[in-house]
């Protein structure tokens, strides 16, 4: 099967050619740099079958970001039979600044010019016959959106001759230098001497390195500024070679996308307008009280819930059919869309439940078996599945921004209060991909240039609350208000993400002045054109979520909810133990083993017998976070059995269990919430599961990782015994307050000494 | 009259003489079109004030005051 490779600027629409070309479902995104890693694909349509590599955009083949390396060593090394070049029509000039450096290789070129439909309907012309005859390549117009041209793109593309000598634009400004530089690497042996000539003539870090090289580069380019000429060089003959290609209609001053931006970018509204974004996107997910309809307060409210008109009962829920299905939309107050899918999904699954344990207990299946069926795996899972619409309303939004071409301004806007933590606005990209999942977020990192700050990005990611994560904290704080009939959980969640951000700003600066220490990365990034995001696209985008969040669901989630279950209904000596021995099981006493670990955050010891559930939740965690809230109704369904209180289902187990440990420890509210909160915070800091793990060891530079999984447990110890003790009881802020001076003050001592104190002062003053 | 892009103010637009600046940024700007020659026009400034955003051979490129100190302009 013959490969080729989709090589192409960032956000050109390769990865859109490349999901028509072969179907898939590659993750696509209106931001520079989505796609990091190489994918894989076949294309059936040209009579034979096609491999096509979707390679990372680029701008150059110059080796200085992870992706430029990657797609750079592609082309060379692993040898495709061809290069599907995409380029940007919209934006002609810097797009065929890297065609004319993949013309140097020495391997057939085909080029894509995509979006021409964007280009005609703005009035302006492209001579597509003129480019191909200058490039001396084939050149084909396409629409990878709507589809069109792919056809005779493949067909070009299969029967090019299978090859080519690489060609350069600067033929006749170097002639003789790129002469001598050639030989060498002929001499050499080296495949493709023309591509490596000019690199070397441009003072390319790899080439340079290369034995001999030095001196061949001293020769032919004595003194001369290379760089600049053969950038410059590459620029005019691309504007040259142009001026007949493309005609320009006369434009409007400004532009649809202008006029979007003016407002987005606007220098006062800009942050504000970013903030209520921010707010709505999670309002709208999350709100049990959409758009305040039913006032801010307890006080204001209005609106009768159903038990009040009558409609159900405390005791017996809805009344009939009808009622369970306006519960979904309506209770007390309107729900949010996101509540509004969660219901309707729990509202489902409850029905599955109870179907199958009616149906076990008729046919005469074993207590224990309903128990392992019942509680232990479809409870598990299906706790786990019901927060699935709540994640991908999150997700559909953050998509949404990213299409649009939003995210990429706001790095713009965001950029200087990044670099005051000595990162770049890039690095925002990546941490708010966090809140969906850690993975994709930690491979997005390879837009960084700068080591250093993609440590410190990878180190602080799993901060940003994962959607995973996000049962965690509903539950919880749905738990916290149901027990004890405080707060609100909309509050308590936004705030919850609040301490993940903060975290991560305090750790980051942390980094950034002790063990990272480095310059300020740069920040020259493109802005893309707003576009309204393809419905296509984001559907393409959910169902990638939803299909990995099943996927998890049923594998490792399923597993463990099966170990769970089995671990806290076996005994040491392997006998089975009805819910009413679970303090005997092996989960209770390696738990109560672990529990007095817990103590300084809250939910150790202080929670007396049942309070090893939360030590049992935190590390079953680490597998993957829908674990906690799987783990949680798992074993409380089974401790409220013992305890007497009856089944609940749903957000209340957790509340009945705090209520059942309440009475049981005799804790006082406060005391408990706050250990509550901390459990939160331990969780949203420590470290992330199996698969942000891997991943995060993939992309960090050798022999980081262990250092990196002693702080994310480093930190989420510190941050929720803070959250505890503060929130219990106050006075240990003076103590915190203390220890932070002591540390800042240590770190600052340390960093002078190690500079000129005369250095640091004179910098200062010239800002 | 000639100026460094990080003293521009919004509106001005001009041809770039010269490109300073070492190594990778000095890299990273010619690669994304920044060269002696071309012509630019400063965009807006971000409501901060920097990074500043600028319109250079038909599309947006940001970049910070810093490096946009690197880029001498002779003015239009």
């Amino acid at each position: 099967m013959r490969t080729f490779a989709l090589a192409g600027n960032p956000n050109c629409g390769k990865t859109t050619l490349f999901n028509a070309l072969t179907g898939s479902s590659a993750h696509v995104g209106n931001w520079p740099g989505v796609t990091v890693d190489k994918r894989e694909g076949v294309y059936k349509g040209a009579g034979e079958n096609v491999a096509i590599v979707d390679l990372p955009g680029i701008y150059s083949l110059s080796p200085y970001t992870p992706e430029e390396v990657i797609s750079r060593n592609y082309i060379l090394d692993e040898k495709p039979d061809g290069i599907i070049n995409i380029v940007d029509a919209t934006n002609l000039e810097r797009n065929l600044y890297l065609t004319t450096q993949i013309l140097e290789c020495d391997v057939p070129v085909i080029i894509a010019l995509n979006m021409m439909d964007e280009v005609k309907k703005s009035g302006d012309k492209i001579d597509v016959k003129a480019i191909e005859k200058t490039l001396g390549v084939p050149v084909v117009e396409i629409s990878a959106l709507r589809k069109t041209g792919i056809k005779e793109l493949m067909q070009r593309a299969v029967s090019m001759p299978k090859q080519r000598k690489g060609e350069t634009v600067l033929k006749d400004a170097l002639h003789k230098q790129l002469e001598t530089a050639c030989a060498y690497y002929e001499a050499e042996g080296v495949a493709s001497p023309l591509f490596h000539a000019v690199k070397l003539l441009e003072n390319d870090e790899i080439e340079v390195k290369r034995k001999g090289a030095d001196k061949v580069l001293k020769s032919a380019a004595a003194d001369v500024d290379m760089e600049a000429v053969i950038a410059d060089e590459r620029y005019k003959y691309i504007s040259g070679s142009l001026a007949g290609a493309k005609v320009k209609a006369q434009k409007d001053v400004l532009t649809k996308s202008d006029k979007i931006d003016k407002v987005l970018t606007h220098r006062v509204w800009a942050i504000p307008i970013f903030i209520v974004i921010l707010f709505f996107i999670f309002h709208l997910t999350f709100s049990e009280n959409l758009f305040y309809l039913n006032g801010f307060t307890e006080g204001q409210a209005w609106m009768p819930s159903l038990v009040e008109l009558g409609l159900a009962t405390e005791e017996d829920g809805p009344n009939n059919f009808g009622v369970e299905i306006l519960a979904i939309f309506y209770d007390g107050a309107v729900f949010s869309p996101g509540v509004i899918l969660t219901n309707f999904l729990n509202l489902f699954l409850d029905h599955i439940s109870d179907g199958v344990v009616t149906l076990m207990g008729n046919g005469g299946a074993a207590e224990w078996a309903t128990g392992l069926v019942g509680d232990g795996i479809l409870g598990g899972i299906f706790a786990v599945l019901g927060f699935l619409p709540q994640i991908l309303v999150l997700f559909l939004f953050f998509s949404i921004l990213e299409d649009t071409g939003y995210m990429a301004r706001i790095a713009f806007v965001l950029d200087r209060i990044f670099r005051r933590f000595g990162l770049s606005g890039r690095a925002f990209m990546p941490m708010i991909m966090g809140f969906g999942c850690s993975v994709p977020a930690a491979i997005n990192t390879r837009t960084l240039a700068d080591e250093k700050e993609r440590t410190a990005t990878i180190r602080v990611i799993p901060f940003f609350s994962c959607g995973a994560k996000l049962p965690i904290l509903t539950a919880v704080a749905g738990g916290i208000v149901m027990a004890f009939g405080v707060g609100n959980a909309d509050v308590i969640t936004f705030c919850m993400y609040l301490l993940g951000i903060c975290t991560a700003v305090v750790c980051v600066l942390l980094m950034r002045n002790t063990t990272l220490k480095g310059e300020t990365p740069p920040f020259i990034m493109e802005l893309p054109t707003y576009h309204a995001p393809s419905f296509k696209n984001l559907m393409l985008h959910l169902w990638d979520k939803t299909k990995h969040f099943v996927k998890k669901a049923f594998t490792i989630i399923f597993a463990s909810t099966i170990i769970i279950w089995l671990f806290s209904h076996l005994s040491w000596d392997w006998h089975y133990l009805p819910d009413e021995e679970m303090q005997n099981s092996i989960i209770a006493s390696v738990g109560m083993l672990l529990q007095p670990v817990f103590t300084p955050l809250g939910f150790g010891s202080q929670l007396g017998q049942f309070g090893w559930v939360f030590a049992v939740a935190a590390i079953t965690g680490l597998i993957a976070k829908e674990n906690v809230i799987a783990t949680f109704t798992t074993l409380s369904i089974c401790i409220m059995a013992y305890a007497g209180e009856g089944t609940e289902e749903g957000v209340e187990e957790l509340a009945g269990i705090i209520q059942l440990i309440t009475a049981d420890a005799g804790i006082s509210q406060r005391e408990f919430v706050a250990a509550l909160i901390a459990f939160i915070a331990f969780n949203m800091t420590t470290i992330p599961c199996f698969a942000a793990c891997a991943t995060a060891k993939a992309e960090l530079a050798k022999g980081k990782f262990k250092w990196t999984l002693l702080f994310w447990l480093a930190v989420s110890y510190i941050v929720s015994a803070m959250v505890y003790t503060i929130g219990a009881y106050i006075w240990p802020l003076a103590i915190w307050f203390v220890v932070i001076a002591l540390v800042v003050t240590f770190i600052v001592l340390r960093n002078i000494g190690k500079f000129d104190i005369m250095k640091i002062f004179k910098r200062r003053k010239s800002k | 009259m000639n100026k460094l892009l990080s003293d521009f103010t919004v509106g001005e637009s001009g041809k770039i003489i010269k490109v300073g600046g070492e190594g990778r940024i000095r890299r990273r700007l010619f690669d994304m079109g920044v060269t002696p020659g071309a012509e630019l026009t400063m965009r807006k400034k971000a409501p901060l004030g920097d990074p500043i955003e600028i319109t250079l051979r038909g599309y947006e490129l940001t970049l910070r005051k810093d490096e946009a100190a690197c880029v001498e302009v002779e003015l239009k």
